[in-house]
């Protein structure tokens, strides 16, 4: 308990457009632990970058509103204190990466200068001090010829070195937390390989906690201690990375491993593919969300959310059916 | 005399014939006065078969000219040098009415379900167009009625016949762009990335869909993707590419169980496997820099500066284009 860096309890948030209330997060708890990786896995909205954003306080309020939740950062609740501490903390403390390295560059100023910012702005560091750690910081993510990059525009990057430059960026004030938002998709595989293989040697160096927010679930079984799956908006299964791939308990995390192709098989039939669609998050969650696309479904799950059963150690998953019988719980 | 007989057999059965295919954009200075100053090589002398009713995977990372190989093969760019017979039509060289028939029977999905259906037009209107254009239904009745059929074979509801694109999530939108391909009764798809913009779930609806049909139509797909994970399972044979030129060819157990050329066998590695105790056991091989510039390719074999194994010769000249054993294709001096 004491090694818990970070922890959430019952986070909301909404969004109130023209069209209604959208429910993104509805009420997910978990924790991150000192100098661990912990990776959140789910599709196109199912709110995992809404999370996180919502815990740095970087959505604009409205349209977005948290609704409930605590976020405790080393003894403090991120959603409560000052704007101005808040301020602080990101950047310096919590460092996040997103995922098109192009758009969170700004395009007219070099990479040295932004790199400088956060050094001269966070860690009081003067013009030369600042341009020396940013050439150390350049090198450490593996980019040649480092001092006279500094003066070259983000444009003047590949999309590989765009993301290393964003990451170097991120580590610059040395963090405790990094959260990492898709940092590989627009990626190439090579590419990618390169990035995972960075982060972790990083990590490590640095004994950051890290967060990996991903759709890909090849990514997380390579980088991951602990998963979270989430799926419209709930956190559906948390499990350690070995027992989540080869002992699933929630249907959506089983037919989602059964969705995916594989590299290192011979292809014996059909995919397994899951019917429909996630649900509309402009209703009112009512139910399980999974419940119009599970096979297990039954009179309860349509009625009432399950909340996350322990299922095993360090295993949990919301459902009312326990997937190993095939029988309600 | 062995070796014609050969060639004649394979051709027999091709459906498209790609032949040392060049595509090159040129590359312009000046505002007034436009002149070149040089030329993305973008696709460079690539030679390849698809065969009648097969699925062909062509990969390789971005920038690596699989989707201009895809466009030029359809002839929706013009070819700058080599040759491509679709169905026994040049088309480099066709006639107007040989390309009226290509238009028909060789069609295209796109990548982007977002941006490659028009937002004002009705699935109707989107479906319907490949029938209007090419005169194949007599009356607007009919090619209604088409619709419908198309829409059913593709998991569609009839009922949704008037909705607009933006209606539709990203896996129904790359249903339509489906029953838009097929509208024309096709034999050839280059299908460009098709799946890469849809979440794992919807994916796998998608791809057995294009197999469902391939099987009741006997189609024949090139199947343009990154997703090596995928090609694995949709594609019959495998084509890799780096910076413009093919560096090996092979039917897919052979590809991904024995992979010959240094670079298929870092992408390969490359790719994270969904299972965490086979991952922490991989060696994997980390390519050091990034894909050089197609402007200005190295010389020799285009790989050599990122090679793990290149030789002096490697940046000196270029590996010819050799079949090792039989149906196995491979671009490399070491192998």
């Amino acid at each position: 308990m004491a090694n818990r860096i970070l922890e959430v309890n019952d986070l909301r948030t909404r969004f109130h457009i023209a069209e209604g209330t959208v429910h993104a997060v509805n009420g997910i708890s978990f924790h991150l632990e000192h100098g661990k990786t912990i990776a959140v896995v789910g599709e196109s909205g199912c709110g995992k970058s809404v999370t996180m954003l919502s815990m740095l306080r970087l959505l604009a309020i409205p349209p977005a509103e948290i609704a409930s939740g605590q976020v405790h950062y080393l003894g403090r609740d991120l959603l409560q204190i000052s704007e101005h501490e808040i301020e602080h903390l990101r950047g310096k403390e919590i460092a996040m990466v997103f995922q098109d390295p192009m758009t969170s560059l700004n395009p007219v100023l070099t990479i040295g200068r932004q790199l400088c910012e956060p050094l001269r702005v966070h860690m009081g560091m003067d013009k030369q001090m600042a341009r020396q750690r940013s050439i150390e910081l350049l090198e450490q993510v593996g980019i040649p010829d480092a001092a006279r990059r500094l003066g070259d525009y983000p444009h003047q990057f590949s999309g590989g070195q765009r993301q290393r430059a964003m990451i170097a960026m991120a580590l610059a004030c040395v963090p405790s937390i990094l959260i990492a938002d898709e940092p590989t998709t627009a990626l190439d595989v090579t590419i990618q390989a390169q990035i995972v293989e960075l982060v972790q040697r990083l990590r490590e160096n640095l004994d950051m906690a890290v967060i990996w927010i991903t759709h890909d679930l090849g990514v997380v079984a390579e980088m991951a201690e602990r998963v979270l799956v989430m799926y419209a908006g709930f956190i559906v299964e948390e499990a350690l990375v070995d027992d989540l791939y080869e002992d699933p308990r929630h249907p959506y995390t089983i037919a989602l491993l059964a969705a995916l192709p594989r590299i290192d098989r011979r292809r014996d039939k059909r995919l397994l593919s899951i019917p429909g669609a996630p649900p509309n998050l402009l209703l009112e969650p009512k139910g399980c969300p999974f419940a119009a696309r599970c096979d297990l479904v039954f009179d309860r799950c349509r009625a009432e959310m399950p909340p996350l059963i322990q299922v095993g150690p360090n295993h949990q998953a919301a459902c009312w059916v326990d997937v190993t019988s095939g029988k309600p719980r | 005399m062995a070796d014609a007989q050969s060639t004649f057999s394979v051709e027999a059965q091709a459906l498209v014939q790609v032949r040392e295919l060049k595509k090159h954009f040129p590359v312009t200075q000046g505002l007034i006065i436009e002149r070149q100053v040089g030329s993305v090589k973008a696709v460079d002398g690539i030679s390849f078969d698809i065969r009648r009713g097969e699925t062909l995977g062509l990969v390789g990372e971005s920038g690596c000219g699989k989707t201009t190989a895809g466009r030029t093969i359809l002839g929706l760019y013009p070819v700058t040098d080599g040759s491509v017979t679709i169905s026994g039509i040049q088309v480099d060289r066709a006639s107007k009415e040989e390309l009226r028939t290509l238009r028909r029977k060789a069609q295209m999905i796109f990548q982007d379900p977002y941006a490659s259906l028009n937002p004002r037009w009705t699935v109707n209107a989107i479906i319907g167009e490949p029938l209007r254009v090419h005169k194949l239904l007599p009356n607007d009745k009919a090619r209604t009625d088409r619709v419908h059929e198309l829409m059913l074979l593709v998991g569609l509801s009839p009922r949704l016949i008037n909705r607009f694109p933006h209606e539709f999530s990203g896996g129904q939108r790359q249903r339509i762009g489906v029953a838009r391909a097929l509208a024309s009764d096709p034999d050839f798809i280059v299908c460009d990335e098709p799946i890469s913009a849809l979440d794992v779930s919807i994916q796998a609806q998608v791809v057995n869909l294009m197999e469902e049909l391939q099987d009741g139509f006997n189609l024949t797909y090139l199947f343009i993707a990154h997703d090596l994970s995928m090609v694995r399972h949709i594609c019959d044979r495998v084509a890799v590419m780096y910076l413009g030129v093919m560096v090996e060819l092979a039917e897919r157990n052979e590809l991904y169980e024995n992979p010959l050329h240094p670079y298929t066998q870092a992408l390969l590695s490359a790719v994270p496997i969904p299972d965490p105790k086979k991952s922490r056991l991989r060696q994997r091989i980390i390519l050091p820099g990034d894909v050089p510039s197609p402007i200005n390719p190295p010389s020799g074999c285009r790989f050599h500066p990122r090679c793990p194994i290149a030789k002096e010769r490697c940046s000196q000249v270029v590996p010819e284009w050799r079949e090792i054993s039989i149906g196995h294709w491979v671009a490399c001096h070491e192998v």
